[in-house]
């Protein structure tokens, strides 16, 4: 058996399938989280059945893309629980409407029923039922409240025998039957959600949140790094390892490709490039505590709703870069990682948007692991380093996008969504978020890391990388200015970008060098996952399209630094 | 009276009389809740023709200034 959940976006439908099947999704509080279907399983009376996940849409009549896939998958279907809006029944009732008219078996959660209880909504649910033909269960996803009841009748589910002339007149008689509102005053999130879009509140708003997003973020992840996983390194690790080099002999290629080169006497972390130790240390010590530290402020954000308000703040500026405010979002996930990033360029309807969003992303937004490792790398020169490359980074994404908006062909749409309540963030999915996403990312780069390190031994041991910097020079050297060593970094750089940063620290560079690579190394080309995924949304030629954009780019702009600075 | 939202003014409430614009346009509206006889409330705009937020049936939608631009709405003042 095939159980779908439908419903509009952002209803919790995520949260239901998890509550389902077990299988962890990510959820957030803004509309177009789920950008692909995804399956699990459960068990009723004794049988296994499959349940999937369907992109929220408003309507069935396929007029975009998440539409589109809706209905097709509808076809599949065996039987519909039509997840509903307990706080918008009118909006949602459309798409419960649409789905009768399909003719499957369908079963109606009346999801997010606490919460329309606390605005003074009252809905008659065996009323709704009686009025439709098809169960209609209350449930409360987020805390679990009633899924029981949903699974236990799911058998139940069955096409409805409502017959309608005009859609939005029965919705209206629905209503008027079945829904009670009694008024009553504004809440605080309600007041604050409010000023939050106001053009002068709102934007002082965004100016304190993303500064306590971004402290939040250096407290936790400076924190970890030095209270903890650099001491176990200094102390633990580095005597242990040099036990092991002693062990191994001090030299030759099991050495040297477990422990890499110690430097006078002493591994270096940073430097060494051996698995053991670099090849730990990067993503554990110096990458994972960032990646963390992002990950639980991004999911807080999502969790609460100031997302979508964020959108409408930044809408204007983002329609000079030809997109409009929801093009923030794949910014955001960016930060964390380019590969959800380029994935939710779908909550953008065009491919002129998501054209445009993805290269911008993939061209001007470092990865977190990224990040970590020029914070490491010029740290310690403050704002003169790690300021002035966002700072190049930020005019990049600016201008190359007001230029895209003027040559890339197609629409861009004005934004139009629907602006979710403030909620406070419920901990247990929150925390689970942030988990699953820290596992994603052990998972993913530990095992891309340490290929890399190990890569960038093999490659130094055969001299592949002396006889390429021959070749490159010209480049490397002539137009950027940095020493020919460095195109080692480039190459490991379509692996890892981490790495490829780490690579960096032993070739003696200056600031000037150090911030005209780093640059180069966050633009000119994206690292091999995010790579995939872009030319999977994107298509192979405007993938190929957006790759030229980034080397073009990279070459002008490190030229003009290497220049100027 | 009666005027376009991108006229009303912030707090004004309002009762929606016509989308001034093809199909698509009216159905991408009242899919969240821009219809004809549907009470409206301004919450906010944005300097520089930016996005207008309304709350209708009951929650808040945000909607590009182009588009709001094209409702036109039966105000009491």
């Amino acid at each position: 058996m095939k159980i779908l959940l439908m419903g509009n976006p952002n209803v919790g439908k995520s949260v239901i399938f998890t509550r389902l099947t077990g299988v962890n999704v990510i959820t957030s509080n803004y509309p177009g989280t789920t950008v692909e279907y995804t399956k699990g399983y459960m068990r009723i009376e004794g049988e296994k059945a499959e349940v999937i996940d369907v992109p929220g849409t408003y309507s069935l009549e396929s007029t975009s893309k998440a539409e589109e896939v809706a209905v097709e998958m509808l076809q599949n279907g065996d039987v519909v629980i039509d997840i509903v809006d307990s706080t918008n029944l009118e909006r949602s009732l459309n798409l419960t409407l649409e789905l009768l008219k399909s003719n499957k078996p369908i079963i109606v959660a009346l999801n997010l029923w606490d919460e329309a209880k606390h605005k003074g909504i009252k809905i008659d649910a065996k009323r709704l039922s009686a009025i439709l033909g098809v169960p209609c269960v209350p449930t409360c996803a987020i805390t679990g409240e009633g899924i029981k009841e949903l699974v236990s009748r799911i058998g139940e589910a069955k096409k409805g025998n409502f017959q309608f002339d005009d859609r939005w007149e029965a919705i209206g008689m629905i209503l008027s039957e079945v829904q009670e509102i009694t008024h009553r005053h504004h809440t605080f999130l309600e007041r604050l959600g409010d000023a939050s879009v106001m053009p002068v509140t709102g934007i002082t708003i965004a100016g304190a949140v993303l500064f306590i997003c971004f402290m939040l973020i250096r407290l936790v992840g400076e924190g970890l790094i030095n209270y903890i996983f650099e001491p176990f390194f200094t102390y633990i690790w580095a005597p242990l390892m040099l036990k092991l080099s002693a062990l191994l002999g001090g030299s030759g290629f099991i050495h040297d490709i477990l422990i890499g080169n110690l430097i006078e006497g002493k591994i270096e972390f940073m430097e060494s490039m051996g698995l053991l130790t670099t090849g730990l240390f990067v993503p554990i010590a110096a990458v994972l505590p960032y990646v963390f530290a992002f990950y639980l402020v991004l999911s807080l954000l999502e969790d609460s709703g100031y997302l979508p308000r964020l959108a409408i703040l930044v809408d204007v500026l983002m329609h000079r870069l030809g997109l409009h405010g929801l093009g923030i979002i794949p910014m955001m996930l960016g930060i964390g990682c380019n590969v959800p990033g380029a994935l939710s360029t779908r909550v953008l309807e065009t491919k002129r948007e998501r054209f445009i969003a993805a290269t911008l992303m993939a061209i001007a937004v470092p990865c977190m692991a990224q990040i970590a490792m020029i914070v490491g790398l010029i740290g310690k020169y403050g704002v003169r380093g790690l300021g002035f490359i966002f700072m190049i980074l930020f005019i990049v994404w600016l201008s190359l996008g007001i230029l895209l908006n003027k040559i890339v062909r197609g629409e861009s749409p004005e934004i139009f969504t629907e602006i979710p309540p403030y909620r406070a963030p419920y901990l247990k999915t929150t925390g689970k978020k942030v988990w699953m996403r820290v596992k994603w990312f052990l998972k993913e780069a530990l095992p891309f890391v340490l290929l890399g390190v190990f890569i960038v031994n093999i490659l130094y041991t055969v001299g592949v990388i002396q006889f390429i910097g021959k070749f490159t020079a010209p480049i490397v050297t002539g137009v950027f200015g940095l020493p020919k060593e460095a195109v080692g970094a480039l190459i490991v750089g379509f692996l890892r970008k981490d790495v490829a940063v780490g690579m960096l620290a032993p070739l003696g560079l200056n600031l000037k060098q150090l911030i005209i690579a780093c640059v180069v190394l966050a633009m000119y080309f994206p690292c091999v996952a995010t790579f995939t995924t872009m030319a999977k949304e994107l298509g192979i030629k405007d993938m190929i399209k957006s790759v030229g954009i980034m080397l073009g780019v990279t070459l002008i702009i490190g030229g003009i630094l290497n220049l100027i600075l | 009276m009666q005027l376009r939202i991108t006229d009303m003014r912030v707090g004004e409430e309002g009762t929606v009389l016509e989308v001034q614009g093809g199909r698509g346009l009216i159905r991408k509206l009242e899919l969240l809740g821009i219809r004809k006889g549907n009470r409206i409330k301004k919450l906010s705009s944005q300097f520089m023709r930016g996005p207008i937020v309304l709350e209708v049936t009951g929650s808040q939608i945000a909607v590009g200034f182009g588009m709001a631009n094209k409702v036109i709405v039966e105000v009491k003042r």
